[in-house]
Parts: structure tokens; sequence; C-alpha cells
């Protein structure tokens, strides 16, 4: 990383490092792991200074997401591969951790809701973090993520459906939702 | 019942990605319909569990720290194209002396960088586990069940005690990181001052307390019997010395 210019190396400490708090979270809600995540992390962002020449201004938040979101996904091809294509069977991953026994033995409403968003398929687990905790529109979202905005829209809408459901039904009983 | 307005308007709408005028068209629907207007509610339920819940993860000061080596390199040296007798020879003499100061005193510095950065990073964890939610991971009184969580995660043994009685209450515990490795942390409560005590093993000879202040947190390190523990409160001084004594008389 040597090969940054002074002037390079400040424009990137001005414009990408303040979004090491927003690369890290997306890569630790994809990977569900802080130790991945941290490793993953900091591989994309040496990525991004590598090609940080290539980034002619614009959403730097964006332009570091995808980097991230690519490397994670990289990642997870190499080390849980299982992960990615079972995505879409979503009985098969509700089954696998966020059972209603699960759900409701899990201490507090925040172990619930970090289990119920970690049991969702990676693909949805995105896009609400990216539109929840990180606030982007749905067309930072499709930049970020590579899909079409109609993609990023139908994603989201079937993601909070899921954790809705996972969230205010932990134990099935009945059809009260707690609203 | 199920309403015919495409489900993609709804989320439009909430997110507020709509323009004015499918904004108004929305609204107008919405005047008459039950089944939007609840998932609106739902929407906003569940909007509102995310963002306000602490689940964000901001990145440890080891990926900072990592990051910010990455961008300032230690420049390299450029060797001076004719060097002189002389020059070799002063260069040579400060080496010499620079070399005899690193001998005598080096290690007393390197180890004062070291405390500086652990405590740095330390407090840098205190600061996070103040945030709601995010102190224990195990919330117990227990000795027991404290250590036996962390006996289910831990590659170490962990002395877990509790100190009520000497006014320190074991609170539970957690899994945090520091310079990048696993960490167990003692939540204790002190008068209302949450103590977080930051546990790992060593292979470092046993060390008397070392403490310290930093951003207006008191910490405390210190190693025994190839671990090293570290207390870190707003508590004043006097009170962590004082948790000192009870963990090295007990453990």
């Amino acid at each position: 990383m040597g090969e940054l210019e002074l002037e390079d190396r400040e424009r990137f400490e001005q414009l990408v490092l303040p979004y090491v708090d927003a690369a890290f979270n997306l890569a630790r809600w994809l990977l569900r792991g802080r130790a991945d995540a941290e490793d993953v992390a900091q591989e994309a962002l040496l990525r991004a200074c590598r090609f940080f020449r290539g980034f002619h201004g614009g959403d730097a938040r964006a332009w570091l997401l995808q980097i991230v979101r690519n490397t994670c996904y990289t990642w997870l091809e190499k080390n849980r591969p299982m992960e990615l294509s079972t995505e879409f069977d979503e009985e098969i991953h509700l089954q696998a951790c966020a059972t209603p026994e699960n759900l409701a033995i899990a201490g507090d409403d925040r172990e619930r809701l970090i289990l119920a968003l970690e049991t969702l398929p990676p693909r949805f687990r995105e896009v609400l973090v990216l539109r929840e905790l990180e606030g982007c529109s749905y067309k930072e979202i499709a930049a970020i993520t590579s899909l079409p905005i109609g993609t990023v829209m139908s994603s989201l809408s079937r993601a909070r459906r899921q954790l809705h459901s996972a969230l205010a039904n932990p134990t099935q009983k009945g059809a009260v939702r707690e609203v | 019942m199920k309403c015919d307005f495409a489900d993609s308007l709804l989320q439009g709408y909430f997110d507020g990605e709509l323009s004015d005028r499918r904004a108004a068209e929305f609204e107008r629907h919405l005047g008459h319909c039950d089944h939007c207007a609840t998932e609106l509610v739902d929407l906003d339920w569940l909007s509102g569990r995310l963002q306000l819940t602490p689940i964000y993860e901001p990145a440890p000061a080891s990926l900072r720290r990592t990051i910010n080596t990455h961008l300032h390199p230690i420049a390299p040296t450029r060797p001076a194209s004719q060097p002189l007798l002389w020059q070799w020879l002063t260069a040579a003499a400060a080496l010499l002396f620079i070399a005899f100061i690193l001998w005598r005193v080096g290690p007393e510095l390197r180890s004062d960088d070291y405390q500086a950065e652990l405590a740095g990073e330390i407090v840098d964890a205190h600061l996070r586990s103040l945030q709601p939610g995010h102190m224990t991971e195990i919330a117990s009184n227990d000795e027991r069940v404290v250590k036996g969580w962390f006996d289910a995660k831990l590659k170490f043994s962990l002395p877990v005690r509790d100190f009520a009685r000497a006014g320190f209450a074991l609170n539970g515990g957690r899994l945090d990181v520091v310079e990048g490795r696993s960490v167990a942390v003692l939540v204790y409560e002190h008068n209302g001052h949450p103590i977080n005590v930051f546990v790992w093993p060593t292979r470092e000879p046993d060390t008397s307390p070392r403490t310290g202040s930093r951003q207006g947190f008191q910490w405390v390190d210190w190693r025994k019997d190839k671990m090293e523990f570290c207390a870190v409160s707003d508590a004043a001084p006097a009170d962590l010395e004082q948790l000192h004594k009870l963990f090295h008389s007990s453990v």
C-alpha cells in the first residue's frame, strides 16, 4: 500500500476512513461473527486502498461497502458455501437456528433480534442492514449489491416480512401480533 | 384482507422513496385500506426495533490501527550518495550511543508503549460496553453460572469470584476483543460504578499492579499465575486498588 501517494493517502483518509465502522458492521452481519468480520473488513479496506486511484469521486461509502460486500461473498463461497447455496430455501434456513424454541429461550430482546436477523438468508440480511442500520437509499443499496432496484425492493420486503414473523410470533402460538 | 396495491408501493412509501405524485396517490389509497394501514404500523414497529436496539457493531480499534499502519509505513531511509569518513564515524558513534540507551532503558520504554496502547484499547472496549445492552452477555451474580458460561466459550479456565460482601458485586460477564484477541470480561458494580475486569492468558511473569487513567477512566493492570488482568472504571483509583487486592488474595 506504500504505492498511495501522499495526496491520495490524505484523500483516502478523508473520504474512506470515516466508513470503517460501516464496513465492519456490514461484514459482521454478513459473516455473523466479529473475528471473521475483522479479517474480511481488513482485507476489503486494503483492497479499497489498492484500487483507490480508480475511485473518481461520488459516494465513497457505497464504493467501500461494495468492496466489503464482494470480499464477504468471496469469503463465504470459499469458507461456508452452504450458506449461499441454501439461501433461497427459506424453510431450511428457518429450521437452522431461529426455531420458535430458540427464539423463546434467547435471553432478552436484543439477543432475539440478533438471532432472528442472523437466521435470514445473507441476501435478505444485507438489504436490511444497509437500509435500517446504515440508512442507505434503494439506489445506494442497488449500487452496493449490484442488484436491480426492483430486486432490492422485493428482497427488502421479503426480509422484513420474515424478520417480523420471527420476532412477533416467537412461540408460534396464536396469531396475535405484538405491535 | 390482502390489498391489490403493490407491496413495493407500500415499502417505497414507508422508506420515503416515492415521488410526490406517487406518495399522494398512495396516501389517498391509505385513507380507506385497513390492510395497508396495518402493514405500515408493522413496518414502523420493525424499523424501530432494528434502529433502537444497540446492534450496530462499530469497528474494533485493532482494525483501525492495522489500516493506519498500512497507510503510514515507516519511510525507508536513503543512504547518502558520497559519505565522508567523518560522517560515517559520527553516525556510528550515534548508533552506539542509541544502542546503549536502548539497552539500558529500552525494555522500560517498550513496556510503557505497550501499556499505553493496551490501556487505550481497554478504555475503548469499556466505553463500548457502556452502551445499553452491551455490558453483559451472561447476567448473573452466581459465580458458578458465570464460570460455567465462560468455560463453554474459553480455551482457558477463568477464575470467577463475587466480592459482593466487600462492596464489589458480580453482575455477569461477556466476551470482548482487545488487541485482536478474544478476552473474557467480568463485570462488577461498586457504588453504582460499573467495573470491567478484562482477563486473558499470558506467558509473561507476574507483575505488581500498574495504574493509569485515560479519557477520565481509571485502569489497573496486573499479571498473576499466567493470567493478565486489567480493571477499568470511572470509580476512584482506590476502589480499583481494593478490587485488585481482592482478586490477588482470592485467585
